[in-house]
C-alpha cells in the first residue's frame, strides 16, 4: 500500500513567506487585534502577580521532575492504562504513528472520523494519509473545521482560524455546506458549524483526538477545551484513538491541577475551560454508553532528541499554551503560515528543529529577536531566548565537529560567506593590537563605507563608522578630566 | 527492535537530571480562600453565572417541582432522566405535564440517532461543585451515561451545594480520587463555547446550548442571601 509522505521543508520558503506575510494587511490588521486581545486576557487571569510567580514555578518543577522520571512514567502510564484496558502504541515516526491509526481504523473497516484538535496529528498529516486511505477525516473544532475547510493549516495552535475574518468564513461556509445562505453574524456561523457537525459525531465510525496530558498514576487521559466537540469525538463513535507526544506524560493526578491552571489563563485568559475531560477506560460491562476501544498512540518524532540534551530537555516541558506565540513580535507580524511548521512562532522555533532536522528548520532559531518576552510569559518557564541561542550554534557548528548529542542537521545553517564573517571577526577581536589596527582603519577610511550593505541597507540606512573609536573618546574624556 | 523498545532505550540512555519534589498541597493550602461556606457559595455562583449559566436555588423537598415549572415555562418538549432515585423523581414531578419524559435505560448504540435528534434536554446529577473556577464535576456512571450530559441541548444538573470545594485541587484531594478514576469523569462550567471565528465568544457551540443547575440548598437557608452580592 502506498505511503503518505510528509514533505515538510519549511526553511527554505520561511523568508520569502515572513515577506509576502508582511505586506498582506488584513493579515497583519488581524493579528494585530487578535493579540493584542489575547495578551489583555492573559494579563486580566493572574491579577496577583504573586501567585502567577508561585505558580509557574510549581508548574516547572513538576514538568520538570516528570521529564526527569519520563522512562519510567511512560512504562507506568502503559501499565496503569492496558490495566484500565486502553491499549497502548508506540510510534518513533509520523509515518508510523499514522499507520498505527489507519491499521485500527481498516480493522474496522471505518470510513468516516471525527477529529477532536490534536497538533500532534497536524505533525503526523494523519489527515492526508487517512484521506489517501479512503478515511474521511473530518476536523470538528470550530477553527479547525474553517481551516480543514479553505484547505490550510492552522495558524494558531490554540486558535487555528485566527488569521481568518468573519467576512471570508461566511463566504467559506455558503460555498461549501449545502444550503447555507451567506452570513457574517458569528453566533449563526457557529450554529451552522453545530448543525454540520452533530450530524457527523452519529455517523462516524472513530473519533481521533489529542491529550494534554497522560497521568501515569491513574492511567488517564486529559482533554482540554471549551466546544464539546473533544467530549462528542471521545464519547459517541465505538472507537476512540488518542494521539500524543512522549513528552506528555505526567506522573500524578494532583500534577494536572497547576498545569492546567497555567495552561487555560495563559493561553486564552479564562480561569478554567467549559470542560476538562478525563478519560480512564474504554466503555465497561454494563454500562450504556462510550467508545467500547480506546487507543493512545504515542509519538516520538524527534522528541528523544531533544532529551537527550540536559539544557534542550526543557524543551519538553512545554504545555502548548501559546503564550510565547501571543507575545511574539515576530509572530505578530506574519503569522503561523509563515514558519511553514506545525508549531509556529516561538515555541515552534525550539522544537521544529527537533522534528525536522535543522537542515529544513535552521531559518527558525533566528526568527527571533530574542527580546524576551516568549520567556517572560512561558507559564513552565522554558528559557526559550536560551533555547534559540543554543540552536543558532548547533546549526553553525561544522558538521563534522564531534559533539556528545548531535542535532540532525548540525552545521546547517553554515554558509561560505557567514564563516568567513565570524573568522575575520574572531581574528579582529581576538587579539588587542588586531582590534586597534581595526578601530584605527575603520574610523580613519570611514568615508570609503559602501553605501550598498546586502543584508542591511534594504531595511536601514547605511552602518558608518564613527570619526573617533570608543576607546579614543574615553581616552580624550579622561585626558580632559584630569 | 520495536518502537516502543527504541524509544525507551533512547530515553534511558539520555543523562539523569536530579528530581525535586514540588509541593503542590503547599501551594493551594497558601494561595486557599479564608471565605465562608456562604462566600464560597456565592463565589461559585457568580462565577458561573459569567459563563451564561442559570442557577435555580432549590431545597430537597422542591428541587423536582422546580425543575418542572422550569421546563414546562419554556416548553420543552421532552426531558431525559436516568434510572436512578433522583431521575424516577422528576418523573413523577412531571408525570402530569404535556412534557415526555424519556429514560436512559438500554444501550446507546440502540438508539443514537434517536437521542441526537429527538431529545431537548436532560437532567444528570453532579459529585461535587468547585467555587474558585465555577465548576461542576460530573461522574458518569451505569446508571447516568455520559451523553446524557453532552447530547441534549439543555442540560440540568442537580447539585447537592454541601459538596461545594474551595479549588480543584482541594476536590481531588478530599475525595482521593487518585485512588482510582471511573471511565470518565468531566469538569463542566457552563455551555459549550467557542471563539474561533475573529474571537467572538458564542455558545452552544458542540455541547448544550444551557447548563441550568438546581443548586440545592439545606433546608432553612434563605436564598435571598445569596442573592446580594452574587
Ligand atoms: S513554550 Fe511555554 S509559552 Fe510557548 S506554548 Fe509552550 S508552554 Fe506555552
Amino acid at each position: 500500500m502506498s505511503q503518505h509522505t510528509v514533505t515538510l521543508y519549511p526553511s527554505r520558503q520561511f523568508k520569502d513567506n515572513a515577506r509576502s506575510a508582511l505586506g498582506d494587511t488584513e493579515l497583519r490588521h488581524s493579528l494585530r487585534t487578535a493579540m493584542d486581545f489575547l495578551m489583555a486576557k492573559r494579563l486580566s487571569a493572574f491579577p496577583d502577580e504573586n501567585e502567577l510567580e508561585t505558580l509557574r514555578t510549581l508548574g516547572e518543577t513538576i514538568r520538570q521532575r516528570c521529564l526527569a522520571k519520563l522512562p519510567t512514567l511512560l512504562e507506568q502510564l502503559e501499565a496503569k492504562l492496558t490495566a484500565n484496558g486502553i491499549q497502548v502504541h508506540w510510534a518513533e515516526t509520523p509515518a508510523e504513528a499514522n499507520q498505527i491509526i489507519q491499521g485500527l481504523i481498516d480493522r474496522r473497516n471505518g470510513k468516516l472520523a471525527v477529529k477532536g484538535k490534536s497538533m500532534v496529528s497536524e505533525e503526523t498529516e494523519l489527515n492526508h494519509h487517512l484521506e489517501a486511505h479512503g478515511v474521511t477525516a473530518v476536523e470538528s473544532d470550530m477553527g479547525e473545521y474553517i481551516v480543514q475547510m479553505a484547505g490550510e493549516k492552522p495558524t494558531h495552535i490554540i486558535m487555528p482560524a485566527i488569521h481568518k475574518t468573519k467576512a471570508q468564513i461566511a463566504k467559506l461556509f455558503s460555498e461549501n455546506i449545502p444550503d447555507t445562505p451567506y452570513t457574517e453574524d458569528v453566533d449563526e456561523l457557529i450554529q451552522i458549524g453545530r448543525k454540520a457537525l452533530r450530524h457527523l459525531y452519529m455517523k462516524a465510525d472513530v473519533g481521533i483526538s489529542g491529550v494534554n496530558f497522560a497521568v501515569a498514576e491513574t492511567g488517564t487521559l486529559c482533554l482540554v477545551e471549551n466546544e464539546g466537540n473533544g467530549r462528542m469525538c471521545t464519547t459517541v463513535p465505538d472507537m476512540h484513538i488518542a494521539i500524543t507526544g512522549i513528552e506528555k506524560v505526567v506522573e500524578k493526578l494532583s500534577d494536572v491541577v497547576p498545569l492546567y491552571s497555567l495552561l487555560t489563563r495563559s493561553a486564552i485568559g479564562q480561569p478554567i475551560t467549559t470542560y476538562f475531560n478525563m478519560i480512564s477506560s474504554p466503555r465497561k460491562e454494563g454500562e450504556l454508553d462510550g467508545p467500547r476501544e480506546v487507543h493512545l498512540v504515542l509519538l516520538d518524532n524527534g522528541r528523544s532528541q531533544a532529551y537527550a540534551d540536559t539544557q534542550l530537555r526543557k524543551t519538553l516541558q512545554c504545555i502548548r499554551c501559546g503564550a510565547c506565540m501571543n507575545h511574539c513580535p515576530v509572530y505578530t507580524r506574519i503569522g503561523g503560515h509563515a514558519y511553514g511548521t506545525t508549531y509556529p512562532g516561538p515555541i515552534g522555533e525550539i522544537i521544529s528543529p527537533h522534528l525536522l532536522g535543522l537542515e529544513n528548520t535552521s531559518d527558525l532559531p533566528t526568527a527571533s529577536s530574542l527580546c524576551g518576552a516568549c520567556g517572560e510569559v512561558c507559564p513552565v518557564r522554558i528559557p526559550i531566548p536560551e533555547m534559540l541561542m543554543r540552536l543558532r550554534e548547533e546549526s553553525q557548528r561544522p558538521a563534522n565537529e564531534h559533539v556528545a548529542h548531535p542535532l540532525r542537521g548540525q552545521g546547517a545553517g553554515r554558509t561560505g560567506k557567514e564563516s568567513i564573517a565570524w573568522r575575520v571577526w574572531k581574528g579582529v577581536v581576538g587579539k588587542a593590537s588586531h582590534y586597534k589596527l581595526f578601530g584605527w582603519t575603520a574610523s580613519h577610511l570611514r568615508a570609503l563605507t559602501p553605501v550598498n550593505q546586502p543584508g542591511w541597507t534594504q531595511n536601514h540606512v547605511p552602518m558608518k563608522p564613527a570619526a573617533k573609536t570608543l576607546h579614543q573618546l574615553i581616552k580624550e574624556r579622561e585626558a580632559k578630566r584630569s | 527492535m520495536s518502537a516502543r523498545d527504541n524509544i525507551l532505550g533512547k530515553l534511558k540512555a539520555a543523562p539523569v537530571t536530579p528530581v525535586i519534589e514540588p509541593d503542590t498541597a503547599a501551594h493551594f493550602a497558601r494561595f486557599a480562600s479564608t471565605a465562608s461556606k456562604l462566600e464560597l457559595l456565592k463565589h461559585w455562583a457568580a462565577a458561573m453565572r459569567s459563563v451564561k449559566t442559570e442557577i435555580i436555588w432549590v431545597t430537597e423537598s422542591n428541587w423536582a417541582d422546580k425543575l418542572a415549572a422550569r421546563v414546562t415555562a419554556t416548553n420543552l418538549p421532552d426531558l431525559l432522566v436516568s434510572d436512578t432515585p433522583h431521575g424516577t423523581k422528576a418523573r413523577a414531578a412531571l408525570a402530569n405535564s404535556d412534557v415526555t419524559v424519556k429514560v436512559f435505560d438500554r444501550p446507546v448504540d440502540e438508539w443514537k440517532e434517536s437521542l441526537f435528534n429527538d431529545v431537548s434536554a436532560s437532567l444528570t446529577r453532579c459529585l461535587c461543585g468547585i467555587a474558585q473556577t465555577g465548576t461542576l464535576v460530573l461522574w458518569p456512571d451505569s446508571k447516568e451515561p455520559r451523553t446524557m450530559s453532552l447530547v441534549p441541548p439543555v442540560h440540568f444538573v442537580l447539585f447537592d451545594t454541601q459538596t461545594l470545594y474551595p479549588n480543584f485541587f482541594t476536590a481531588m484531594d478530599a475525595q482521593q480520587w487518585s485512588a482510582g478514576m471511573p471511565t470518565n469523569a468531566v469538569l463542566v462550567s457552563g455551555p459549550s463555547k467557542t471563539a474561533d471565528i475573529q474571537l467572538t465568544l458564542a455558545y452552544g457551540a458542540h455541547g448544550p446550548r444551557e447548563v441550568i443547575v438546581l443548586a440545592c440548598l439545606p433546608e432553612g437557608v434563605n436564598p435571598t442571601l445569596l442573592e446580594d452580592a452574587a
